[in-house]
């Protein structure tokens, strides 16, 4: 699909979420996602973007606006070098936690959006891709 | 480092959250909050969040330790001002903050508060009795 806009931006320290969900903000406007969804969608940038940083070691996101058959939507995309997920159907379950959050970051992310997709593995890293259509 | 600034009024603490708050900004609040509670006799917290556009689940967590810690300190806390786009997001998220009390705007969380503090007044005078 084509992309029309594309950020990139490093997730190193805990202000990088705050600029993560600024970003999120200001594309998810541009693309003229009503108030609700873009709340839903910076929040799911909010929490993927402290995984990045707290679970994966830092990171980064690249974040596009795209189009298809004339819909325009944000596509996010978090990566990181960290240790991977083993199990990837646990980690994506409400209330597992293996930090210090509440263990509704992944699954979270992914009811609040309307695409998710992982790819993970122990000692490759995670890349996390979420999009919300107009 | 930056911090919430947290005023006092009457006998209970208000904070009004204006920035986008980094994790350890929300952390600090926290700890300064229950600090506070305890050095100002605080019975009631209230906490304006209508500024914020999002509350992910860093910062609900945040809420609900603090209503949960000023409970233990015989304090109430009250979350007034959520946004209704941040509302449904929370639950979609899956965070209902079930201990928290919530009012719709800063008058009646205060107004909560002191009925609160009316009913324990009416009972301490009918422990005398």
């Amino acid at each position: 699909m084509p992309t029309t806009k594309t950020e990139r931006l490093g997730i190193k320290i805990s202000d990088d979420v705050v600029r993560v969900r600024q970003l999120t903000r200001m594309l998810s406007v541009e693309v003229g996602l009503g108030l609700v969804d873009q709340t839903k969608v910076v929040t799911a940038a909010s929490e993927l973007a402290r995984n990045t940083l707290d679970y994966g070691g830092g990171g980064e996101v690249i974040a596009e606006i795209v189009e298809q058959g004339g819909r325009r939507g944000v596509r996010l995309t978090f990566e990181d070098k960290g240790p991977g997920i083993a199990d990837i159907e646990q980690a994506l379950k409400d209330g597992f936690t293996s930090g210090r959050g509440m263990g509704l970051g992944l699954g979270g992310a992914k009811r609040l959006c309307n695409e998710f997709s992982i790819v993970s593995a122990p000692g490759t890293g995670t890349k996390v891709t979420i999009a919300r259509w107009k | 480092m930056d911090r919430i600034p947290i005023l006092k009024f009457g006998n209970a603490l208000l904070v009004t959250i204006q920035v986008d708050m980094h994790d350890r900004l929300a952390t600090a609040l926290e700890e300064d909050l229950t600090s506070r509670i305890v050095s100002n006799n605080a019975r009631g917290v209230l906490i304006d969040i209508s500024a914020l556009e999002v509350v992910d689940s860093f910062i609900g967590r945040m809420l609900d330790n603090i209503a949960a810690v000023s409970r233990i300190l015989d304090a109430d806390t009250v979350v007034v001002g959520m946004r209704p786009a941040v509302a449904i997001t929370l639950v979609e998220l899956g965070l209902s903050l079930t201990g928290v009390k919530t009012a719709l705007n800063v008058e009646r969380g205060m107004a909560m508060i002191h009925d609160r503090l009316a009913g324990s007044e009416a009972d301490d005078a009918d422990d005398e009795d």
